[in-house]
């Protein structure tokens, strides 16, 4: 099937305007008679639930966590762009929207991404009157950084802690709806299932973590913002809940999954330590602004950073791409990062790092500046490692970070199946092959904000309010697989925990499906992931009962969905015969070792539809057309 | 190394708990003290017991879901940090650890470690946001913010809200919690307007969700992860009483 993104047609400019227009409108007092499910609080659920409830909506909000503000977009360190063209830089709508779409590889669609350029602004201007603390100069007027990606300085930021503050901006403006009763919370409550009536998404099967409870709750219209799946490696930077069951699970009930192969490795982690690791930690792209990145120029070499003399120092990011330098974008210095490693030339006990050093830095403006640029990042790194990075320089190696692929959806978010919306990180929409630094807290305001609550109201006023109730055969019988599936889990009682088959998986995905992919190993893993998951459903032991609090059960439903996930994953990432942003393909690359992306046979998103148990998926493809930007080989040099 | 571990052990909120003895066999001072944890919890796993039931999330110091008291001492002895992120590098072979859950009467045990902080979100839905609405605001440098004021917003503002402060407090009190963000919105001039009706909102809520008042310890300073200073408490009473002037 050829699918449509139902783009607006017109100059790129006034797309949304124009569909603004054309959209349906619900009337204020028939909005209380809708009632909306938003699944996830981070971003991007949280500011539209607070949105929807705001405008009169009857909102149902689902967390895993004890509270809203835990969602792991508090993590988010370096800051949100905007082209609010403050810094006098140049900057404007256009050329974000062109960095993205370049930075993306030319693999997402030109009205979204214009569209997202378009409202960063409100973004800041919306965060800074919730009174989200921004950076601010000595006349009291905004601050903005530079990140990966940009010529411009576009990045507004709160110290090292930006996601922290968007967060619990939005958990305020949240916080504010609970209380006005508009929005009804419900915590550490995991969603299980998507509930499908006649063709539309009508409401979700969800578990009480605290008392194992399974229940349903029926609704007009579903939003999942459930973000990413970067832990389907097991190690990655995401938080230790962060999961792809709801996507999945939505997936398998027939909604598309778009360009599952486009995973982003972030450059700068902090580097494994041993076996025991139970995730990474990134470090802020905006260090980049200042530190240096380097490896020795001798192999091997084992001497401490101190004695290694300027000249035997190769800053790998400034030779390679001059104009960019250390502040290349993230699919290119991760590559960068593996290729001098895989030469040899590693640093630290594992030979799996670079250096990032700020000596410079500190001798051009001092070490009070640096810390009051990142000081909380220092302090992270010195409790990790014990290593004072004022005096050496820190170790990093790229992470799984964030997943650009997703849940399909077209311009209005809405995936193939009527009604269920999908926001943030968990749709594909906006990032194509590669995000660039600080686009994806733009992009779950933006679909939170001041996307969503214009375009659910144009499905909804093509629709009769409380159309369905959990009484349908369809909720009873999403309610009893849930059932079924966690009795099932329950009752294997093999010999190896959840954690011993999630760390399998993720380093069968990192070695094979990771930074660097080729046919051969792929298909490797192809052939390793149907074994693992027979495995796991014959020896997984789950301890502890259904009804109950039980982290083994939430795990072990999480993996289950990972081990079929992943496959989906190396399947696109198969499929795709090129190379292009995150996603590298070995056989697919220039003379000089960058992504070789062929636009004739793959300038299109690969969606994939589930065909159900013991079949393949199928893909379905929608054509990206580049109207307002000549496709052009990404050059950072 | 090899550790020793007193474990607060409790099925649910209304059975009774007690310290339950583990070895901890093995451990790297590379990991960190959940990770610890985690291969306990393995082998609790292997030997067909339950494992140990502990909230955390983001394992890097910012999501404040984790909440363990380590030798009595909430996110344990390293200053200025939550328990995952302390590393194991700070104890030392043979060492006894006792973990026990956050106490406080505001914060009800639901099992094993994992403590219900729901009352916390109460404070903040009574009264800690802006009225603002979505969408028709002005220009985000319409109103300069001097630099010191937005500092002082902001150091205020990084609250993980993980009820550490309320642990460690003799009265059981959410003081520092409820005047970070009294201070924080306080210190903006997007904050002004609600300024009285927030103050008292807030600390009303608090009172009513059982917490005790601030008798000036000082110790939730002490143990909080992101050092937010006691000044705002103070902060807080001048808020409080400006606004019952205004009354």
């Amino acid at each position: 099937m050829i699918l449509d993104g139902k783009c607006p047609s017109g100059p790129l400019a006034y797309k949304w305007s124009k569909h603004r227009q054309e959209m349906k409108l619900v009337n204020p007092a028939n909005k209380r008679k809708f009632r909306i499910i938003v699944v996830g609080t981070g971003l991007a659920g949280s500011s539209a639930a607070a949105s929807l409830g705001e405008l009169g909506y009857n909102v149902e909000a689902f967390c895993y966590q004890d509270s809203p503000r835990r969602a792991h977009s508090i993590a988010a360190q370096g800051g949100i762009n905007a082209a609010k063209n403050y810094p006098n830089d140049g900057d404007s709508i256009f050329r974000l929207f062109h960095d993205t779409i370049k930075g993306g590889d030319f693999r997402s669609r030109e009205a979204n991404v214009y569209r997202l350029a378009e409202v960063s602004n409100s973004i800041i201007d919306q965060c800074v009157a919730q009174g989200v603390p921004f950076a601010r100069d000595y006349a009291g007027y905004l601050d903005n950084r530079s990140f990966g990606g940009a010529q411009v300085s576009r990045t507004f930021y709160a110290r090292g802690q930006t996601g922290q503050q968007l967060l619990l901006g939005a958990y305020s403006a949240l916080s504010r709806q609970i209380k006005a009763g508009t929005v009804r919370l419900h915590t550490r409550t995991e969603m299980l299932d998507l509930v499908i009536v006649d063709g539309e998404a009508k409401g979700v099967t969800v578990r009480d973590l605290v008392t194992g409870a399974i229940k349903t709750y029926a609704a007009d219209a579903v939003c999942l913002c459930t973000g990413g799946y970067a832990n389907v490696f097991y190690l990655s930077t995401n938080a230790m809940g962060n999961n792809v069951t709801a996507a999945y699970r939505a997936y398998k009930k027939g909604a598309f999954f778009a360009n599952p192969c486009y995973t982003q490795i972030h450059p700068t982690c902090i580097p494994m330590t041993g076996n025991h690791q139970s995730k990474l930690t990134l470090m802020s792209e905006s260090l980049r602004n200042d530190g240096r990145v380097w490896v020795s120029k001798i192999r091997g070499d084992r001497r401490p950073p101190h004695e290694i003399p300027e000249d035997e120092r190769d800053y790998y990011l400034e030779r390679k791409y001059p104009s960019f330098g250390n502040l290349a974008p993230r699919d290119i210095s991760s590559r960068a990062a593996k290729e001098v490693c895989d030469e040899g030339y590693g640093v630290g006990a594992s030979g799996r790092g670079v250096y990032l050093d700020f000596a410079d830095a500190i001798c051009r403006i001092g070490e009070d500046k640096i810390r009051e640029r990142y000081g909380n990042l220092f302090e992270m790194y010195e409790k990790i490692t014990g290593e004072d990075a004022y005096k050496q320089p820190m170790r990093m190696y790229p992470a799984p970070h964030y997943a650009m692929g997703g849940l399909w959806v077209d311009y209005n978010l809405q995936s193939n199946l009527p009604g269920l919306f999908v926001l943030g990180e968990a749709n594909f929409s906006d990032h194509g092959a590669n995000r660039l630094g600080a686009s994806a807290l733009m992009q779950g305001l933006a679909d939170g904000y001041f996307i969503l609550p214009y375009t659910i109201a144009d499905y909804l006023a093509r629709t009769k309010p409380g159309k369905v109730n959990t009484g349908r055969p369809e909720f009873i019988k999403s309610m009893e697989d849930s059932e079924t599936l966690t009795k099932k889990l329950l009752s294997i009682n093999g010999n190896k925990t959840v954690n011993e088959f999630h760390r399998e998986l993720g380093s069968i995905m990192w070695e094979h499906v990771g930074m660097a992919r080729s046919t051969e190993s792929l298909t490797k893993a192809l052939n390793l992931i149907p074994g693992l998951r027979e495995e796991f459903w014959k020896n997984v032991r789950v301890t502890g009962s259904e009804a109950e609090l039980n982290q083994e059960l939430e795990k072990a439903g999480r993996v289950a969905d990972f081990l079929e996930f992943g496959e989906l994953l190396a399947i696109d990432a198969l499929h795709r015969n090129e190379s292009c942003g995150g996603h590298f393909r070995t056989e697919y690359q220039t003379a000089d070792g960058e992504a070789m992306r062929d636009d004739e046979k793959f300038c299109y998103v690969a969606a994939w539809e589930s065909k159900g148990p013991g079949r393949g998926p199928e893909l379905h493809k929608e054509p990206l057309a580049y109207e307002n930007v000549g496709l052009a080989v990404r050059s950072y040099k | 190394m090899d550790l020793t571990l007193y474990v607060w052990r409790q099925k649910g909120p209304d059975s009774r708990g007690r310290l339950e003895e583990y070895r901890a066999k093995n451990i790297s001072p590379d990991m960190s003290f959940l990770e610890m944890l985690d291969v306990v919890n393995e082998g609790l796993i292997k030997s067909g017991d339950e494992p140990i039931a502990f909230d955390n999330d983001c394992r890097e110091g910012i999501c404040g879901m984790c909440s363990q008291a380590v030798n009595g001492v909430p996110h344990g002895p390293q200053k200025k940090t939550t328990i995952c992120q302390l590393h194991m590098r700070h104890f030392r072979d043979g060492d006894t650890i006792y973990i026990e859950p956050w106490r406080a009467k505001a914060f009800p045990v639901i099992k094993d470690l994992i403590v219900d902080r729901s009352a916390l979100d109460r404070i903040m839905q009574s009264g800690g946001y802006v009225s603002v609405h979505t969408g028709g605001v002005p220009d985000a440098n319409t109103v300069a913010v001097p630099k010191s004021d937005a500092d002082a917003a902001m150091d205020a503002a990084e609250c993980i809200g993980c009820g550490a402060c309320v642990a460690a407090c003799p009265n059981g009190s959410a003081m520092l919690f409820t005047a970070a963000k009294v201070a924080h919105l306080a210190k903006l001039p997007q904050g002004q307007v609600e300024s009285s009706v927030r103050v008292c909102m807030m600390t009303d809520a608090m009172l009513n969700e059982g917490f005790g008042s601030c008798g000036n310890h000082y110790e939730c300073q002490a143990v909080c992860p992101k050092g937010i200073n006691v000044q705002f408490i103070a902060k807080l009473n001048r808020e409080f009483i400006k606004a019952q002037i205004k009354k």
